[in-house]
């Protein structure tokens, strides 16, 4: 009982991270038609430049995590602005292969530049972790689940409460149509990607003090981001979120409860269940057509 | 025309053959990008400053020493690529590699196929040496060899004494070996073993095997992985209060990296190395050790690649040895020479003894092994 008590509340505190990455990718599929494979570069990005700002610059702790984030989204204004822009008009799969050279490329910079020694991010927080009776957790994952939870619920009300949001989700359903009612389709799809990489830039900064950073960091995470998009629902922003939690869960469960070493694979077992019982995805209405 | 430029290139080729001032060339394959690129790089350096040493004091035979480096990529497939590289495009007569079990059985049956030994700076699995593969000669310890020492001279070393063991270790050859051997050691000597977890080799967040591992009850979680996830499990550890006495296997655990990264929760951890730069008067040869230590730092190289990097230098100093024995740079005569070596290491003395299969013996030295603290932020003797 005490294990599982444990091991719940480490699913809510890795749940949340998988939710911000999720979301990210899936408004990016959404909005754009874009199965982006830089999202985890992104992540690693922002964990990189948590550790430059924090470490060797000395920034305070706070203000290094909200630069870095920014950098994050002025990286992804850049992507989309120079990779995917002149392939507005192409397929998918070509602008599939393309984030994938990204991808490479962006490792491969971050290999050179930081050299293949994990960088260790320093942060203000008390390492004795708070303890409720068996159960325990750092004061730095609290703060890294309360910051996932703001953001999560920000971006909710940006896109439900603010005309920019009307106009992304309009552009969601139907770019031509939406275009015609005025809304201007280049300068949505940049937005888009800016916020999808910032998120992904913001869960690297905010894991990066918890564990530590290295050039292939993004790897797995490009790969449990789609995990968490496809067991939401492929574009389905609240899928995404809840599709987190459950990955959360199902590696926690999994690895406590019936092997630890295939807990990196218990996300993509469900996965190919997901797909087999219910392709659409868990939380996926029936799908729109027309 | 044709013809005459053919004629002329194999001139100029069979001119560089005979040339006898020509650096002999000694390959390696080494991971210096990919998952295990910061231990690869700390081997591939400590390469790099014994064939600087040994070019200094005169080279070998009259003759310089070249190391041809490759980057294997952390990958089995690109390992097996910079083996055909080395062995067919540089025809190199001895080769170094290749940082780890999977790695370097991925070599192992080009060795056969060309017929160039390989000193085998890092690898733990049994297979290496058992195979029957007679090129290979491996310097480090297989995890059987790593246990029987711990069991041999550092078992009693703990107090309060170990009772009940709990094992964490990477789902791989490397990681899987040592749980076996660590658990049959542990076994012999009475002592209970609770939870036995895996992790895979590119997982961050350990948070569900510690949480088992910490209801075991044991007193003593032996870790066995890379430095990175190393790190993670100490700062992991120290997060969900898990109160078992931290052991490292394996060697390759950097403590001073751990030190910087890992921070205040890398205090109280024990670890065991091959070699202990702290306490270089410890080694069995201290002057050696000493020679390493300086050229090293003369480089400008991280003082915590040391524990690494000293292999790249006893896998160096073993090849020329082997080469200076074998009076000519040519790889059956390397290899008969291997079997006679007896190279002053960092390590200790290097020599082989047969393991393996009768007929199709590989070489295997016995090293020494060391188990060092970290307290205060410092390592120490325990």
């Amino acid at each position: 009982m005490e294990q599982l008590l444990q091991h719940l509340l480490n699913a809510v505190v890795l749940g949340g991270t998988y939710a911000l990455l999720g979301i990210g990718l899936t408004l990016i599929f959404g909005v754009m038609r874009v199965a982006n494979f830089t999202h985890g570069e992104l992540y690693t990005f922002g964990a990189y430049m948590a550790y430059a700002l924090i470490g060797p610059l000395e920034l305070n702790f706070f203000v290094g995590l909200a630069i870095a984030v920014m950098l994050g989204i002025l990286l992804g204004i850049v992507i989309e602005f120079m990779l995917l822009r002149p392939l507005q008009k192409s397929d998918m799969d070509t602008t599939m292969l393309v984030t994938i050279g990204a991808w490479i490329a962006l490792q491969n910079m971050e290999l050179f530049g930081w050299g293949g020694v994990a960088k260790s991010v320093p942060h203000p927080f008390p390492t004795d972790p708070f303890v409720i009776g068996s159960v325990s957790v750092a004061p730095l994952r609290v703060f890294v689940v309360c910051v996932a939870m703001v953001l999560l619920v920000s971006f909710y009300l940006m896109i439900n409460r603010t005309t920019f949001g009307i106009a992304m989700r309009a552009t969601f359903q139907d770019p031509e149509v939406s275009s015609l009612m005025g809304v201007k389709i280049n300068r949505m799809f940049t937005l888009t990607f800016a916020i999808g990489s910032g998120l992904a830039a913001s869960a690297g900064a905010l894991l990066a003090p918890v564990f530590v950073v290295v050039p292939m960091m993004g790897d797995l995470v490009t790969l449990k981001a789609f995990a968490v998009v496809i067991l939401g629902g492929l574009g389905n922003i609240v899928g995404a979120t809840i599709g987190g939690f459950v990955l959360g869960l199902a590696e926690e469960l999994g690895a406590g409860y019936i092997d630890s070493g295939y807990r990196d694979a218990m996300g993509f077992i469900l996965i190919i269940a997901v797909l087999l019982l219910r392709p659409q995805g868990l939380f996926a209405p029936r799908e729109r057509t027309g | 025309m044709r013809t005459l430029i053919v004629l002329g290139i194999s001139l100029l080729s069979s001119v560089s053959y005979v040339h006898a001032s020509d650096p002999i060339k000694i390959g390696m394959s080494q991971p210096l990008t990919g998952d295990i690129a910061a231990a690869g790089t700390y081997v591939a350096n400590g390469a790099r400053v014994a064939v600087e040493v040994v070019n200094k004091s005169g080279g070998v035979l009259g003759r310089q020493i070249q190391l041809i480096l490759e980057d294997n990529k952390s990958n089995p497939k690109e390992a097996v690529a910079t083996a055909e590289k080395l062995l067919s495009g540089d025809k190199v007569p001895v080769i170094l590699g290749a940082w780890g079990s999977t790695l370097t059985l991925a070599i192992m049956p080009r060795l056969l196929e060309y017929k160039v030994p390989m000193v085998v700076e890092t690898a733990s699995s049994s297979k290496v040496t058992t195979s029957g593969n007679p090129w290979v000669f491996r310097i480090s310890p297989p995890s059987a060899i790593e246990a029987k020492a711990f069991g041999d001279t550092l078992f009693t070393k703990f107090t309060p004494a170990i009772k009940k063991a709990d094992m964490l270790v990477v789902n791989n050859d490397w990681g899987r070996g040592a749980s076996d051997e660590f658990t049959k050691l542990m076994r012999s000597k009475g002592v209970q073993i609770g939870a036995v977890e895996t992790m895979a080799p590119d997982a961050t967040d350990l948070s569900a095997q510690l949480a088992k591992i910490k209801q075991s009850g044991g007193d003593t979680l032996f870790v066995t992985t890379g430095i990175e996830q190393l790190t993670l499990v100490l700062k992991q550890a120290q997060e969900q209060r898990v109160p078992q006495r931290i052991v490292s296997t394996g060697g390759s655990s950097a403590p001073d990296q751990l030190i910087e990264q890992a921070g205040l929760a890398a205090n109280g951890s024990y670890h065991i190395v091959f070699f202990a730069p702290w306490f270089p008067e410890d080694a069995a040869h201290p002057e050696v050790a000493k020679t390493f230590i300086e050229a090293w730092k003369k480089k400008g190289y991280a003082a915590a690649g040391l524990t690494d990097g000293f292999r790249g230098y006893d896998g160096i100093l073993t090849a020329v040895q082997a080469i200076k024995d074998a009076g000519k740079a040519e790889p059956a005569a390397i290899r008969d020479a291997l079997w006679n070596v007896n190279v002053k290491g960092a390590n200790g003395d290097i020599k082989f003894e047969k393991a393996g299969p009768a007929g199709q013996e590989s070489g295997q030295s016995i090293p020494n092994i060391y188990v060092v603290q970290i307290k205060d932020g410092k390592v120490v003797k325990p």
